[in-house]
């Protein structure tokens, strides 16, 4: 399985990203009650972005933007191969770290706002990240992604509350609304976009691919809560994912922005107590698959 | 043997040698020399006795032994004497009221009962002891040859009619590099309390080095704290020697993970580690002890004082575990390392920062040695490398922008990446070996996880799940400070001592190698430690068990290290005319300065500040809480302790 899944996550994982944002400008043209672009317009995009003579305002920030982009692959193909998942965690982490840095080296007012925006999002979403791994393991006994999904029942039977909470900080980690503080993808958020404003072609190109291997990645971590042995286990696992896609399409296009205390305070409160409960019962009943 | 001997007299030669000299030349001449043959002689040590297991050595005659107690004992009276000489000068009582009681303590046992209690072994080496001496010996020397340069400048900017009293300070740091040493070596409990409280009064004195008032009252908050530490690891001496007629720290370890009797006297060692790691509630004194000169800062929180604590909290860790001391140290710890995180958000303070930060990794490193079971032994004792390489390597390149921008504020540090190209790319380094994969900080991290969550403990796993998150937060906005650039500014950092860019170059390289060499020094040095350590207690451990993260993936975040080690050190040059002017809303005027125009029409610069959250994480909010909830804990572990061993 080794060369598929290498396969998979090197090429077939942005694949399938870029088709999914089209299917998102597409669902949310309709939901708007617009007509919406082609599906394969996320491509176009992109081959437009490369074909485009890059402009920097310094030359540190396209390192950071192919080390942000390097990184999110290795999670990726990490993810699909079956490692350890904390280390997949990890290395992501270290990805949105250097798209925070490329933010922060231009010295632009809009990109250092979102910049900022998007550390405080880290913060907001992180302790839920690391309490859904450590609820992971308590369910299945190991790290391994591979041995999870070996998994004779789902993790969600023993995760229902860590499942709900993963799905509330998804939307932080998408950059969706209404937490999309740090940059939005809706043209009628915001006048500049925050975290990109400095960037353009084969820099901008990159920042794309990545949020598409991203995307992939997020819902391979929801197909993981779902998944069991066997094909059924699998489909099932499938089907949730894109379930849980939409769901992220119809909050995004039914909510506001919020404030950036209210992400914060939502998402460290909604972590300590699901993950308390959660958690807890399993310790204490002493429950596993 | 004659290794131990030179580690711990050497230093003290050069100290005597350092104080007398008053010429600058010979005193840098002096230090160097020094520092060499401190290194080397820890190398040496490391090469002789590693994978030796357990070495145990013996002073040459019982009337040797005899003298080096009767020494020591005049040492701690010595010490005591000064500590009331110098309350009593500046009347702060409660420090002389602390020394009062426990100098006759030791005098009256010292005496009376350890005479008679016999001593198989003074002095032993092992695994952790050799990383403790390395530590000690490279970074710690290293700091001195830095603190060669800073305490040059640090002279230089001194106020007329001010003395000079660097003979003083090169003094200082060597006697503690002494201690330390004795420290980690001594097996006989009187000797090693000897070189504590040793390293106590220098860091004492070092913190009140420059004599100001502040100065004066932060080196008194420390010396009190610490005081008390010495009482309880006093009192954990007489209560064993009392009750066990036992002396030496591999049988009190021995009879400890019995439990029961033992029980208080491990909880009163617990907490004299925990007041000299700095833990919550004593965690103030460290973050007073920045007001010293930044070398003294670098010695206390990378590789000595601090370390001294975590080390004995490593040697304890198989009497921990579920158990009352057990239990009241991992939650002291965790939750130090959670609450110290968050209030490292609302600091600008580069220094208080850096503080912060190490108050909360020697919490994550305490809550390990709490958990005691062999895979948090492993994180523990790498999060105390990796903490002592890139601590150091962070202080001295904070130090050396302070005395350049004549700032430590972080908001001050904007566009260092330009105007100190070099050092900027050198704290980076820094900053990412401290808190992020694929460096050895964070990956003993997830060793640490890991274990919490294998033992099932519910409230590390939160601790160090928020903890980690907050601690994201204050170093990617200090990194965000460093890599701003904006076009052609001046370059200021020509003027930077050479032994100053020897010791942050040497610390960039210690840091990022055991990042790399990880794999191998955990296979190679820790692994077997904590197997023959757990070996003799318990039955069939393995060496898959005791390495919390599989070798394959050691050696995956290692090539990551190497990787983005390199990077980081080559990223390119930030300015060149040929770029792009950045969004100013179209109201550029001049894009090198920032310069937009404003509604007036007059041409404005644009500034950034960082994000504080003083509403969330803010002293004011959190400290009391912190502190009370700590005392608590220790109060309720020592009585549990008490009650449950029956020793009463």
């Amino acid at each position: 399985m080794f060369i598929p899944m290498l396969i998979f996550g090197l090429i077939c994982a942005p694949i399938l990203g870029c088709l999914l944002a089209g299917v998102d400008r597409k669902i949310t043209a309709r939901m708007q009650g617009r007509v919406g672009p082609s599906i394969l317009q996320p491509y176009y995009d992109f081959r437009k972005l490369l074909g485009k003579d890059t402009g920097h305002t310094n030359r540190t920030e396209s390192v950071y933007i192919f080390m942000y982009l390097l990184f999110v692959v290795i999670a990726t193909v990490l993810f699909f191969l079956g490692g350890n998942f904390l280390l997949v965690v990890f290395v992501l982490t270290l990805g949105v770290l250097f798209f925070i840095l490329a933010a922060y080296a231009p010295g632009s007012p809009y990109a250092s706002i979102g910049a900022n925006r998007e550390i405080l999002a880290v913060m907001a979403y992180e302790p839920m990240v690391l309490l859904v791994a450590a609820g992971l393991y308590l369910a299945t006994g190991t790290f391994d992604v591979v041995a999870m999904t070996q998994a004779s029942k789902p993790a969600i039977i023993m995760l229902p509350l860590l499942f709900l909470g993963f799905i509330y900080v998804l939307t932080i980690k998408l950059r969706k609304s209404p937490f999309d503080l740090s940059m939005s993808h809706h043209a009628h958020q915001e006048l500049v976009r925050g975290m990109t404003t400095e960037m353009n072609g084969q820099t901008l190109a990159m920042v794309e691919l990545a949020h598409w291997y991203e995307s992939i990645l997020y819902l391979g971590w929801v197909a993981l809560f779902v998944i069991w042995k066997g094909w059924v286990g699998l489909i099932v696992a499938l089907l949730v994912a894109a379930l849980v896609y939409f769901l992220e399409i119809l909050v995004d296009n039914n909510f506001a922005r919020m404030k950036w205390q209210f992400a914060l305070k939502s998402s460290w409160w909604l972590a300590l107590i699901l993950g308390l409960l959660n958690l807890g019962v399993i310790l204490l009943l002493g429950l596993a698959l | 043997m004659s290794l131990i001997a030179f580690l711990v007299l050497f230093p003290l030669l050069a100290a005597a040698l350092l104080l007398v000299l008053r010429d600058d030349k010979a005193r840098s001449v002096v230090t160097y020399v020094s520092a060499a043959l401190i290194a080397f002689a820890a190398i040496l040590l490391a090469v002789t006795y590693l994978g030796a297991g357990v070495t145990y050595f013996n002073l040459p005659s019982d009337a040797a032994d005899e003298a080096v107690s009767i020494i020591a004992l005049l040492v701690d009276i010595a010490l005591a004497v000064y500590i009331i000489a110098k309350s009593a000068k500046y009347r702060k009582w409660l420090p002389l009221v602390l020394a009062l009681i426990q100098a006759p303590l030791v005098a009256v046992f010292e005496l009376t009962k350890a005479g008679s209690i016999p001593v198989d072994f003074g002095f032993y080496i092992d695994n952790l002891s050799i990383i403790m001496a390395l530590i000690i010996g490279i970074i710690g020397s290293g700091i001195c040859v830095y603190a060669v340069g800073y305490m040059r400048d640090h002279a230089a900017h001194l106020k007329e009619g001010e003395k000079d009293r660097r003979p003083v300070f090169f003094a200082l740091m060597f006697t503690f590099l002494s201690a330390m040493f004795l420290l980690v070596f001594a097996n006989n409990l009187m000797w090693m309390f000897t070189a504590w409280e040793i390293t106590t009064v220098c860091s004492f004195a070092l913190i009140g080095y420059t004599r100001t008032e502040e100065a004066i009252n932060n080196s008194f908050r420390q010396i009190w704290m610490n005081l008390i530490g010495g009482l309880a690891f006093a009192a954990a001496i007489v209560l064993i020697g009392m009750q066990q007629s036992v002396l030496e720290l591999d049988k009190v370890i021995n009879l400890g993970i019995g439990g029961g009797i033992m029980l208080l006297p491990i909880a009163c060692l617990g907490l004299a580690a925990c007041t000299k790691a700095a833990q919550s509630p004593f965690h103030s004194w460290l973050l007073g002890a920045m007001v010293a000169p930044t070398p003294t800062s670098a010695l206390l929180h990378s590789s000595t004082m601090v370390k001294a604590g975590v080390f004995l909290l490593i040697k304890l860790a198989p009497c921990l575990g579920f158990n009352a001391p057990g239990i009241m140290i991992m939650i002291v710890g965790g939750f130090t390392f959670l609450m110290c995180s968050c209030m490292a958000i609302s600091q600008s303070n580069a220094k208080r920062v850096l503080a912060y930060s190490t108050i909360a990794n020697l919490g994550l490193i305490t809550a390990c040695a709490g958990v005691g079971t062999p895979a948090a032994i492993w994180a523990a004792i790498f999060l105390l490398i990796f903490h002592a390489c890139a601590k150091s390597l962070l202080f001295l390149c904070v130090g050396t922008a302070e005395h350049h921008i004549g700032s430590r504020n972080i908001e001050d540090m904007d566009y260092l990446f330009e105007r100190m190209p070099n050092l900027a790319r050198f704290m980076l380094l820094g900053i990412l070996v401290m808190f992020i994969a694929p460096f050895g900080m964070l990956v003993s991290k997830w060793a640490a996880f890991t274990s919490f969550i294998e033992s099932g403990n519910l409230l590390l796993i939160l601790f160090l799940a928020f903890g980690s998150a907050a601690t994201f937060f204050f170093w990617a906005k200090w990194m965000g400070k460093l890599v701003t650039c904006c076009g052609n500014k001046q370059v200021i950092e020509g003027s930077i001592h050479k032994p100053e860019w020897v010791s942050i170059g040497l610390m960039a390289a210690l840091a990022s190698l055991c990042s790399v060499l990880f794999p191998i020094i955990s296979k190679g040095v820790v692994v077997p430690y904590i197997g023959y350590v757990l070996a003799s207690h318990s039955t069939g451990f393995y060496a898959q068990a005791i390495a919390a993260i599989s070798a394959d993936n050691l050696w995956l975040v290692a090539i990551l290290a190497l990787f983005t080690a390199v990077v980081m050190l080559g990223l390119p040059k930030a300015g060149s005319n040929d770029e792009l002017d950045v969004y100013l809303a179209g109201a550029n005027v001049d894009n090198d300065g920032r310069l937009f125009k404003n509604s007036f029409g007059q041409p404005m610069a644009y500034t950034q500040r960082n994000w504080y959250l003083e509403g969330f994480f803010g002293e004011a909010r959190l400290d009391k809480p912190t502190v009370a909830i700590s005392l608590a804990v220790f109060v309720f572990g020592i009585f549990a302790a008490m009650l449950i061993g029956g020793g009463f």
